[in-house]
């Protein structure tokens, strides 16, 4: 069993619900992601999602365009997010780890060179945002040759039969893209995520997790009540850049990130009991 | 690779997953994979239905004043003193350019789909000013995305798009041009989607994008073809054209791939040399990887991130090309060459003394690879050149590396 499907299974006996933080790797400095994300789990993350930072993030909202710029002038690169995760693994074994960012750094190391740096790494999974299940065939062929998962987004957009199609290429979890628009959007509508949560389960096992515009605790604590996880990223990362911002040191990036996940988390918990 | 151009391969591509060879495909977000789909069964529809394409073309006659002029610009080519060069006029098409022929096709698209909303990207303003020209005569809502940095360089077609009726909105992220500018336009239509019709400008992007704009610029080449059979009595000896995504190259190029006898050159912005690293030849000088939508020819890293471009013309500082290019490329039916700022600017210069014409800087770096072929051809010889557009917006460049203040 995967780390990822191992960790679900093991929430769902606690009957507690995922918190997925999102952090890009480097931002806001390549000093800061390896303490972060130990101090993450300390503080109630269940699996942390890494994006690889990308010189044109199409998906991404203002928050997280700024992120993958800062972390790219941090001089971060693919190979460099894998040197990361494996001084994670130095001292975790446990907490599973994704990578999520886009195709072109991932072609352009090559398929197999990637899965076999990935798992030696440490790292779980791979979701890039922009390689739907019509192009994903040949790296799917090499992620499960190492063991990986693939975590595909599913849209409010996607038909139903697409949904059984990705369904089918999917291993790990299911991510629900909870609006029409980029990361960090402001309006989400959970009675609408809850209506697409079910018709997901109809074709799929497999745990699904919420992202996209979740953002405090009330909004985790909703999406939580509905899902088997919640995906936080641009919120973390603006506390980081807002602490930065205000004149704040690395130090303090960290506990604005920390202060706001352990508010988060207690959001999700509200919404187990 | 070769192949026997014989066999109709030019017709059996793309396949029905959008791919030319290994480019091409549909490299999108989930939430677009729904409205490429869309796009995909309505345009197969409409490119069969005759009333779409009477509709079509009578925009194109009356609209845009098609069917642009062959001309010969003899005079250029006794002072070069070789083949025969025919311009094609799509500078002398309403807004300036070739891109208008894509714009009014689309934009019926979109009219037919129900969509009240447009977008667009856009880098030296062509593809923006075209778009929301069509915008105000259909009565659509019209949003362009341009880089900050082309804002500033282009700012006359800036304001043509507001006199218009378009919004335009600068983009300041990345390197603030038109990948920026194509990005944000992808954020607005991931958003939008339910009301907007995306209207891309070249053929780039995911399926079916490169497949409906050649489509509709192919009319270029078709009327080339059957204007130079008139003129010379056969067919030319080579086509010329420029490409940045590729559009108006394709548009030339594709209605004589299966004529064995007709050389092609695709000119690529050579900036200030492909050994300088400061150019926008991804065909030149790049690898294979995805961007935009689609696997293609890309300038990139070594950790495959999206490198700078730098060309004197705005329209093709653009790291990527229409994946049609890059397949045209590996089985070796298109040459694909650059011109540098400096023979841009020298072209745009002669062609606007010796001939009364004066080109886009986009289309000047075709004018100065074709002059550099004519010299080694005999004047029995006839090539084609795309005269994509006109050289008006361009002005303030031209003047500023001249030294001139207004």
């Amino acid at each position: 069993m995967s780390r990822i499907a191992g960790r679900f299974e093991q929430l769902a006996r606690q009957g507690r619900k995922a918190l997925i933080p999102y952090v890009v790797a480097g931002d806001p400095g390549l000093d800061v992601t390896v303490p972060l994300m130990h101090r993450m789990v300390e503080n109630g993350a269940d699996i942390i999602e890494l994006g690889v930072p990308f010189s044109d993030p199409m998906s991404e909202g203002p928050v997280l365009q700024l992120g993958h710029e800062r972390a790219l002038a941090n001089g971060t690169s693919l190979r460099g997010v894998l040197e990361l995760v494996s001084e994670f693994r130095k001292r975790d074994a446990d907490t599973p780890v994704l990578l999520m960012g886009y195709a072109n750094p991932v072609v352009h190391m090559g398929y197999a060179a990637f899965a076999d740096a990935a798992a030696a790494a440490g790292v779980d999974a791979l979701l890039t945002v922009d390689i739907p299940p019509e192009e994903v065939a040949p790296v799917n062929a090499e992620l499960q040759r190492v063991g990986m998962d693939n975590i595909f987004l599913v849209a409010p957009t996607t038909p139903t039969q697409r949904i059984q199609r990705i369904t089918g290429a999917a291993s790990g979890f299911i991510y629900y893209v909870s609006l029409k628009g980029v990361t960090g959007a402001g309006h989400l509508d959970v009675a609408d995520v809850a209506r697409h949560l079910e018709l997901i389960r109809g074709h799929s096992s497999l745990p699904v997790a919420v992202g996209f515009g979740i953002k405090d605790a009330e909004s985790a604590r909703a999406v939580a009540s509905v899902a088997d996880g919640v995906v936080v990223g641009s919120a973390l990362v603006n506390a980081m850049a807002q602490a930065i911002e205000g004149g704040g040191d690395h130090e303090a990036a960290m506990a604005a990130a920390i202060a706001l996940l352990v508010e988060i988390r207690r959001g999700i918990d509200n919404a187990a009991s | 690779m070769t192949i026997d151009i014989k066999e109709n391969v030019f017709a059996s591509v793309p396949d029905a997953d959008g791919r030319f060879g290994d480019y091409g495909g549909k490299f999108v977000a989930e939430t677009l994979m729904f409205a490429l789909a869309e796009l995909e069964s309505v345009y197969r529809k409409l490119s069969v239905d005759p009333d779409f394409q009477q509709e079509l073309d009578q925009d194109l006659a009356h609209y845009v004043g098609r069917p642009s002029p062959l001309y010969e610009a003899k005079r250029w080519s006794r002072s070069i003193g070789g083949a025969r060069i025919f311009l094609k006029r799509e500078d002398l098409n309403h807004t300036g350019a070739h891109k208008v022929n894509n714009t009014v096709g689309q934009a019926l698209l979109a009219k037919h789909m129900g969509k009240p909303r447009v977008i667009a990207e856009t880098g030296a303003g062509q593809h923006g000013v075209a778009t929301a020209t069509i915008a105000a005569r259909l009565g659509l809502k019209c949003q362009v995305f341009m880089g900050e940095e082309d804002v500033r360089r282009q700012a006359l077609n800036v304001y043509r798009m507001k006199l218009l009726g378009a919004d335009v909105v600068p983009v300041t992220s990345g390197s603030r041009t038109l990948k920026d500018a194509m990005n944000e336009a992808m954020r607005d239509w991931v958003t939008n989607v339910d009301d907007t019709f995306y209207i891309i400008g070249t053929v780039a992007g995911p399926h079916p994008y490169p497949l409906l704009v050649r489509d509709f610029q192919c009319v270029i080449g078709r009327e080339a073809r059957r204007q130079a059979q008139e003129q010379t009595g056969r067919l030319p000896d080579a086509l010329v054209a420029c490409v940045g995504g590729g559009s108006n190259a394709i548009g030339l190029f594709h209605p004589f791939l299966q004529d064995e006898a007709v050389a092609m050159y695709g000119v690529e912005a050579g900036g200030h040399g492909i050994a300088s690293n400061q150019h926008a030849a991804p065909l030149t000088a790049g690898t294979p990887g995805v961007l935009h939508g689609n696997r293609t020819y890309l300038m990139q890293d070594a950790d495959g991130q999206i490198m700078h471009t730098h060309s004197v013309s705005a329209g093709l500082d653009y790291p990527g090309v229409g994946p049609e290019h890059a397949w045209l490329k590996d089985i070796g039916r298109v040459n694909y060459v650059v011109a540098t700022d400096d023979e841009a600017l020298r072209a745009f210069h002669t062609l606007t003394r010796v001939e009364g014409i004066m080109p886009a800087l986009e289309s000047a770096h075709a004018l100065a690879y074709a002059e550099k072929l004519a010299a080694r051809m005999s004047p029995e010889q006839v090539i084609v050149v795309n005269l994509s557009g006109r050289g008006d917006k361009d002005i303030h460049t031209v003047a500023q590396i001249d030294g001139i203040q207004f």
